[in-house]
């Protein structure tokens, strides 16, 4: 008999996991299996799969249908990004974060811009808060679009995916014309932001969202009341409120389980403390409501915006003047920032050793305990036709576990 | 399964006659927003390829390249940034930081080829559909990454400093310094420009770094009278700075005095290399003004026993006795001089070659002989009247004042000349308590004067008239004098020259003044270099003719400053004073 070990004991502990008499005993802390005695096999899910939300892949052992165990693999898209950045100036790295979360470049920008104007002691003007929290939402927006698409079409529903697809490219519209750019914006720079809005753009907005509105009904219509995805969703993938600690779960996937963590709220940045709204939650913990969640979170960001475009001041200044960027030196000392991203708590950790170029800049995003350690933990017992499912219902990014 | 669920598919039948989201490409093209970052435009006749682009780059994406079209000139590396599209990810900071605008973007984004090569481009200079594209990214209002403003110097009003000789301009703070040092690109243009080369960007580095002793050894690297030519220097490095296309140079030569200014004298030779050993060889050098100064310093390191002979009083040629004190004090003329003579330069004082020592006796006793000598001798008006008491020049009233002497000026002063010479005259007639005029043939414009100086002088209350031809002078009542001049009118020159002034025949003004200052030039005075040695140099109109290294046609002589270059400022004659040194030195070594 092989003795294989389970990447993550510790996870393997938990009960409902433990009693699954399906499972391979453990011993010693590994599940014990035998791969040879023809009962299990072993098959890669990705790196390119599109059952997988980006290059990462999934090492399973399955019995039959049924996985038994699951180890994680990343390492397909570094691309060093943390430790390029040692190498430039402050401002060099500008246009570099945004490439590390591809479908939700701002919350990078927004931290690294915010991290770094802590410690160099400057202030973005009124209005370029505002601007950033606009941005910032507009993000959200299109990146839960993106996800939906995914969640619909790895449950065979592959009709809302080419809607939502559309409504997430009527919001980069609105970012092209606001940044130049669709996918990197590179538009909150430190400072403030790069330009002003470009006149009528609010009205523009106003319809994307309405348009984005309608379309959200129609999938709340086809997708939350189709019996296949409700009966494929609803128990999959349950996350117990325990583990949520433990793993470091953080954004809807937590909200989910009932835990009511929401950093807009709970320490607001930005202007959140000015805007009128409540944490969405569930209890089931299960694929089903965290779609059910992020899809209110989608309602309340097209609320977010109204309620931003509304309060924000309509003129002032956007930026304020930097020391000459070609020779910034930040002063010594260290700070960490944290946003509520559409997948929970993304954080930038910037260590600065008083020179012109960062000495250490450290990313959180929450795909790493979301697709690394969290994944393995939860397909296991799971049916290998739902994995896709399963991980598009945690919302996980492999270019922000690999920075 | 709920009724809901059964009849909600139904629900969004509406989406079956919808139209389709996507568009028919190419059939339909669909323009990038007016902001999109798209293809690189760059207007390449506004460009000076000052390589703010290159810099700022963090994929390093781009090179500068010459252009077809496109020559290097004073401000103008003559290179035009390439971009190389395999490298450039969009981010558009090239076009944040250009100084000059130059650089944008278009909203252009198809370009297909199947060489890879052209995608390695120069914006500007290919014909590209999207050259003049207006729209597409550009660097807008209420957003720069570059200070184009100056920090203000410090000053004295001008109520209080047309009554007194204490220097004028006060100095940077430390902060000042380092906020006027921070807007530095260090592009590099100035160091083409200057006479001497200095490393600009390499001194201004120093500022930032606070780092005075740095500073300090660099600027000496190709400047030994920093305390001098940091107030006074002519400056061309800041006509060219790229960062007058945004709005105002860097105070480039504030910025040199703040590291001298920083310093103590008594600190210098901790900091600065005292150079190689002595070698053995002598050279003479004729002319303690800033030519022979810099030569001498330049010598004396490379091992040189020098001896610098001039017939003042004191050494420093026109920087001590021409500039005036308001501008330049002494003691800062001091400082620099001390110095060099603290290496050992041997400066003989109160002896004039061809009078209290034959110049043959400095070729024969010494490896070589270097002479910048200046212009001393002031041109005359030429016009009848010339003679009387009460006109005098420029130059001996500066002179007059360095030594001591309070010339009596009487009341009112006509200073005649455009230059810098007719400035500090009429302003050190200024601070004589004279009412001042200023009689200049051109426009305003057309002055040679620096423009600062124009304006100081008049914020001072000098009264500039231009386009003005002194006619004749005339005795007025007692000591008076009656300065006629007529009108002149510009004309254009068909051969595209500037426009001459020519006297309108019968106009006539009189000004009625004490004293008549001529300042509109001066020449050179070589009578002290004896008949043989005259045979061998060649002269071109007034100057002495010499290769790159400042040798003139008897080879064992060099010559610099203002009877050699066209410029006729401080820093010309220290480059040349450098360069000669070096000639000096490679001729000896190939003895
Ligand atoms: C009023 C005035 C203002 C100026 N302002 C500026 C300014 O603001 N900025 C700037 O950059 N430049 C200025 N200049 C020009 C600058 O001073 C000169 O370009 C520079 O001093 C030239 O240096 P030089 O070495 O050629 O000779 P000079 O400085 O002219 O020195 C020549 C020296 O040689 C000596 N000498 C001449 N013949 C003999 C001889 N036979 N024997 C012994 N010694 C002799 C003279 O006594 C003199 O000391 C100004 C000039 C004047 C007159
Ligand atoms: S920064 Fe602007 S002016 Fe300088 S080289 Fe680049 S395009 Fe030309
Ligand atoms: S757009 Fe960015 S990456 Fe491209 S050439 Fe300019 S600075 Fe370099």
């Amino acid at each position: 008999m092989v003795e294989k070990g389970c990447a993550n004991l510790f996870t393997r502990s938990q009960k409902h996991i433990n009693d699954n008499p399906k499972l391979p005993p453990i011993v010693n802390g590994r599940a014990k299996y035998n791969l040879e005695s023809g009962k299990y096999l072993k098959i890669w899910q990705g790196p390119q799969h599109p059952g997988i939300t980006g290059n990462m892949s999934l090492e399973l052992t399955v019995c039959g249908d049924e996985i038994v165990d699951c180890k994680t693999h990343v390492g397909y898209l570094h691309r060093g990004f943390e430790k390029l950045m040692e190498r430039r100036k402050y401002m060099q790295c500008f246009p570099i974060v945004c490439r590390i979360a591809v479908p939700e470049p701002d919350f990078n920008e927004y931290l690294f811009a915010a991290t770094v104007e802590e410690l160099a002691g400057i202030e973005a003007p009124e209005r370029a808060l505002w601007i950033r929290t606009l941005n910032l939402e507009m993000a959200r927006l299109a990146s839960f679009f993106m996800w939906l698409g995914g969640q619909s079409g790895s449950f065979g529903m592959n009709t809302q995916g080419q809607w939502t697809v559309t409504m997430r490219d009527y919001i980069l519209d609105r970012f092209e014309e606001l940044s130049g750019g669709r996918i990197y914006h590179m538009y909150m720079i430190p400072g403030g932001v790069r330009a002003d809005l470009p006149s009528g753009f609010e009205n523009r907005l106003l319809d994307t969202l309405k348009t984005c509105e309608k379309c959200l009904d129609d999938v709340e219509l086809t997708m939350f009341n189709n019996s296949i995805f409700k009966k494929r969703s609803k128990g999959l993938g349950i996350i117990h409120p325990d583990i949520v600690d433990e793993f470091g779960i953080t954004g809807p996937n937590a909200r989910a389980a009932g835990f009511k963590r929401d950093l807009r709220k709970d320490e607001p940045y930005l202007k959140y403390d000015q805007l009128d709204f409540e944490i969405i939650t569930g209890i089931d913990s299960d694929a089903y409501t965290r779609a059910r969640v992020r899809l209110q979170e989608m309602y309340q960001s097209i609320d977010l915006i109204r309620q931003i475009l509304a309060k924000m001041p309509k003129t002032g200044s956007f930026f304020t003047k930097l020391p000459n960027v070609l020779h910034w030196n930040i002063p010594e000392g260290q700070i960490y920032k944290k946003a509520e991203c559409t997948r929970g708590e993304y954080g930038y950790y910037l260590r600065s050793d008083g020179s012109d170029k960062p000495r250490r800049i450290y990313v959180r995003g929450p795909s790493y305990t979301h697709a690394v350690s969290l994944m393995e933990r939860l397909c296991i017992g799971g049916n290998i036709s739902d994995t896709a499912g399963l991980m598009v219902s945690l919302h996980t990014y492999p270019p922000e576990v690999e920075r | 399964m709920s009724l809901k669920d059964l009849v909600a598919p139904f629900m969004v039948w509406g989406r079956a006659l919808q139209k389709p989201y996507t568009q028919k490409n190419p059939i339909i093209t669909r323009p990038g927003a007016d902001r999109y970052r798209g293809f690189h435009v760059n207007d390449i006749h506004k460009c000076v390829g000052c390589g703010t682009c290159e810099e700022i780059c963090q994929n390093e994406a781009i090179d500068l390249v010459p252009v077809d079209g496109i020559e290097t000139k004073h401000g103008d590396s003559g290179l035009r940034p390439k971009i190389d599209y395999g490298r450039c990810c969009w981010c558009a900071l090239c076009v944040d930081i250009c100084p000059t605008s130059s650089l944008g973007m278009s909203n252009e984004y198809i370009w297909i080829d199947s060489n890879p090569e052209v995608f390695r481009f120069i914006p500007g200079a290919e014909n590209k559909t999207w050259d003049n594209s207006k729209k597409g990214y550009r660097r807008g209002e209420g957003y720069d990454l570059l200070e184009g403003q100056r920090v203000p110097m410090p000053m004295l009003s001008f109520e209080e400093s047309q009554k007194t000789f204490i220097e004028m301009v006060q100095g940077f703070s430390r902060e000042q310094a380092l906020r006027e040092a921070d807007r530095c690109v260090s592009c590099g243009l100035c160091i083409a420009t200057c006479p001497a080369h200095m490393d600009v960007p390499g001194y201004i580095n120093a500022i930032r770094n606070d780092d005075m002793e740095e500073g300090l050894r660099i600027v000496y690297e190709a400047n030994p009278l920093p305390a001098s030519c940091g107030r006074v220097c002519s400056h061309a490095c800041e006509d060219v700075c790229v960062m007058k296309h945004k709005g105002d140079a860097l105070s480039i030569r504030w910025l040199k005095r703040y590291i001298v200014d920083r310093i103590y004298k008594g600190d210098y030779e901790k900091i600065l290399s005292t150079g190689e050993a002595k070698n053995g060889k002598k050279v003479a050098i004729i002319g303690s003004g800033p030519g022979g100064l810099a030569a001498a310093y330049y010598l004396s390191l490379l091992g040189y026993e020098v001896t610098v002979y001039d017939s003042n009083e004191k050494a420093g040629g026109m920087i001590r006795y021409g500039i005036p004190e308001y501008r330049l004090p002494y003691e800062q003329v001091d400082k620099d001089i001390d110095y060099i003579k603290s290496l050992g330069v041997k400066i003989v004082q109160n002896t004039k070659i061809g009078e209290d020592l034959d110049f043959m006796e400095l070729y024969n006793n010494n490896n070589a002989v270097f002479f910048s000598t200046g212009l001393k001798d002031p041109y005359g008006l030429d016009i009848p009247g010339e003679e009387f008491p009460g006109v005098t020049s420029g130059l001996s009233l500066l002179d007059d004042v360095t030594i001591g002497k309070t010339p009596d000026l009487g009341k009112s002063v006509v200073v005649v000349g455009g230059g810098n010479v007719a400035m500090d005259a009429a302003r050190t007639s200024r601070r004589l308590n004279c009412e001042v005029t200023i009689l200049y043939r051109r426009r305003i414009e057309d002055m040679p004067a620096d423009v600062e100086e124009i304006h100081e002088s008049q914020e001072e209350g000098c009264i500039i008239e231009t386009q003005a031809i002194p006619l004749r002078i005339v005795k007025g009542d007692k000591t008076r004098l009656k300065l006629y001049w007529g009108r002149a009118e510009m004309v254009t020159d068909p051969k595209g020259g500037r426009p001459r002034p020519v006297l309108i025949e019968g106009s006539e003004e009189v000004i009625e003044c004490d004293t008549v200052i001529p300042a509109i030039g001066q020449q050179a005075d070589y009578s002290f270099l004896p008949e043989e040695i005259v045979n061998n140099i060649k002269f071109n109109r007034g100057m002495v003719e010499v290769n790159e290294y400042k040798q003139t046609g008897d080879l064992k002589i060099f010559a610099g400053g203002d009877i050699v270059n066209f410029k006729k400022d401080a820093i010309s004659a220290i480059a040349n004073g450098h360069s000669a040194a070096k000639g000096i030195d490679l001729y000896l070594n190939q003895l």
